[in-house]
């Protein structure tokens, strides 16, 4: 139980940390990317910002429901 | 600006700190022992310790200092927003449900979970209160801050009037009352963020035809000019304007009307809008003038990235600006799941579930408002309400361009955020005190009751200490002393906890070591780089002796280096 909620949660900070490593990476060295407006006007460092903040809560989400499954499972 | 104090701020401002002085005392009676003090007998519901959470974390420099970033400079203060939530996935998926089933009162409880070594409680203590009282500085500033506009008092009162009440709260009921005053103002604050982006959304963006023109503002022996008169709003005086507006809109229109919360995007990206520009000169009599001058700015630029001085250099060439910012966004990204007063909020939950559900409920609340901080920084840009001399009023004077009842309310707001974070920090440094430090001196280990009169006598030091602070540092900005803070953190805190947890051979002489190492060597280079050379002695920034102001991409590996090495040389074979 508390080996497999640490393994999840370090899956899943893996992934989250990829995810920001991208942003700020490309803030540092392609920021003309960050410039561009992909969607609907709106420009990538807002996007990527907004998805940042969602991605955060949504794997947060995945995580609570994944380690309370477990606990049901003796 | 000239600000006249408001009669229903003052009220609401009043109302505020009764109720929670009032919760205090009520809640006193139930927290005597030990476990109800510091832990509020871990018996606090999840729902409630998660909106804490984010009452916690959500201070005067997300408020007010992110939101005046992004209304002076565009985007920029957007990537604090990021980075400080990026943190909290280090502290659901790592550090939560370890710090709950390690611990039982402070971080240097769970750290010392397998070793009970003095030298980890006193340096896990000692690091603690080092986070703490930096962390205090900017929140004392920002009280003051806010006081001056609200109640027309000096700033020295406003310091004071929020160290007294805040030392009444943590001596009359510890974290139990802690608690629900955080849960009363992340709600509060949460809520009222969102009534105020929707209102921003409500009234659409308009061009402002009558030129915005220049400023000056002079300080002299005898007093304040502005554009050449004295201060004041009688004839034959002068105050500054309130600035901030759009230039030009899209298609050549000249009103909105609603717009959506995407669409603010989008019609913001084509207009033009107005920032201000300032520089300040030195003039022989020993007066000092700062001129303001408007500079029409395409939204494009507005919402990139690298617009404010200290991201300019993601724009340029030079490799050190670059890694100054990774070096900053890393700190942030490691600095909240070290932070001591957000890390003792997990002893206040019955078990790992709860302690797990509490900080997804915590992500939520605060991802939810740091969405909210975007629109109202550039609400605020583009509100024709803004102080060029103070970018920590965005928020409070984008709210009073609505109405006089929102501003009072936003402000009365802000100042509990500057109560409620004071307080975890007190509290989290009481403990240290209380329980790491003496703790770990004494022969005889001391009983709940005298560890609670100890903790009660540390926060009254340490709320006198951060008094003194907040008075001496008024001058520096409130988001670049948060700054230190995280980059402390990470650095002493986040090797040592990250190291126990995914590494068996982790020695106490490791952890100490790391923690040793982590907090000096930032704190060093913190001290000789060239912001504060620049900022806090006066000296000219070339000859600081560190290659960028950032510590946190250097120190955080060395702390982790630090553990590893010293711990395989004092491994037990």
């Amino acid at each position: 139980m508390k080996a497999r909620n640490r393994r999840i949660g370090l899956i899943l900070f893996l992934l989250y940390l990829a995810l920001y490593g991208g942003f700020v990476l490309l803030n540092a060295f392609s920021p003309k990317t960050m410039e561009t407006t992909p969607l609907a006007g709106i420009n990538f460092a807002i996007l990527y910002g907004f998805a940042l903040i969602v991605a955060a809560f949504v794997l947060a989400l995945i995580y609570g429901r994944l380690c309370g499954r477990g606990k049901d499972q003796p | 600006m000239i600000y006249s104090p408001s009669p229903i701020a003052v009220a609401l401002f009043l109302m505020f700190v009764g109720i929670t002085l009032g919760l205090s005392f009520y809640l006193g009676k139930r927290a005597k022992s030990s476990e109800g003090y510091f832990a509020a007998h871990g018996q606090i519901p999840w729902f409630v310790n998660g909106v804490a959470f984010a009452g916690d974390y959500l201070s005067a420099a997300s408020f007010l200092g992110i939101c005046g970033m992004i209304a002076f400079h565009g985007y920029d203060g957007f990537l604090y927003s990021i980075g400080f939530l990026a943190g909290w996935v280090v502290a659901l998926f790592v550090v939560a449900e370890p710090m709950k089933r390690l611990g039982k009162f402070t971080f240097a409880d769970a750290l010392n979970a397998r070793f009970d070594s003095r030298g980890i409680k006193l340096a896990a203590g000692i690091s603690t209160l080092a986070v703490s009282i930096f962390y205090l500085i900017p929140q004392m500033v920002g009280a003051g801050v806010l006081v001056q506009p609200l109640l027309g008092l000096p700033h020295w009162a406003g310091v004071v009037i929020v160290g007294a009440v805040v030392i009444t709260i943590v001596v009359t009921a510890g974290m139990v009352s802690t608690t629900w005053v955080q849960f009363l103002k992340g709600s509060l604050l949460v809520i009222f963020s969102a009534v105020l982006t929707v209102m921003i959304l409500q009234r659409g963006f308009e061009v402002q035809t009558n030129p915005a023109e220049q400023q000056t503002v002079t300080t002299t022996a005898d007093g304040t000019l502005v554009n050449g008169m004295p201060l004041g709003d009688g004839p034959g005086q002068n105050s500054l304007a309130p600035v901030g507006h759009i230039s030009k809109l899209p298609g050549g229109i000249t009103k909105t009307g609603p717009v959506g919360p995407l669409e603010f995007f989008s019609t913001l990206q084509d207009s033009e809008i107005v920032l201000w520009v300032s520089k300040t000169t030195a003039s022989a009599d020993g007066s000092q003038t700062t001129t303001y001058h408007p500079r029409p700015t395409p939204g494009s630029q507005v919402l990139r990235p690298g617009q404010h001085p200290k991201f300019r250099g993601i724009r340029g060439d030079a490799f050190g600006d670059k890694l100054n910012f990774l070096s900053l966004m890393l700190a942030l990204f490691c600095g909240t799941a070290s932070l001591p007063h957000i890390l003792i909020r997990y002893y206040t939950v019955k078990d790992e579930a709860a302690a797990r559900k509490s900080t997804i409920v915590g992500i939520g609340c605060i991802g939810f408002f740091y969405v909210l901080t975007l629109y109202m920084g550039l609400g605020a840009m583009t509100s024709g309400a803004m102080d060029v001399t103070d970018s920590n009023m965005a928020a409070p004077l984008l709210a009073r361009s609505m109405s006089e009842l929102l501003f009072a309310i936003i402000s009365a707001i802000a100042f509990t955020t500057v109560l409620g974070t004071v307080s975890g920090l007190i509290l989290a440094s009481a403990g240290a005190v209380a329980h790491d430090l003496i703790g770990s001196f004494s022969a005889t280990p001391l009983t709940g009751q005298e560890q609670v009169r100890i903790a009660k006598i540390a926060s009254v030091v340490v709320g006198m200490i951060a008094i003194v602070l907040g008075i001496l540092f008024q001058e520096l900005n409130v988001g670049y002393l948060v700054g230190w803070a995280f980059s402390i953190a990470a650095s002493a805190n986040l090797p040592a906890l990250v190291m126990l947890l995914f590494w068996k051979g982790t020695t106490k002489q490791g952890i100490v070591a790391a923690i040793i190492v982590g907090m000096t060597s930032s704190l060093a280079w913190i001290l000789l780089s060239a912001d504060t050379y620049a900022k806090v002695y006066g000296l000219p920034a070339e000859d600081a002796l560190t290659p960028f102001s950032q510590p946190g991409i250097i120190t955080i590996p060395l702390g982790f280096v630090t553990l590893i090495l010293v711990s395989l040389l004092t491994r037990r074979t």
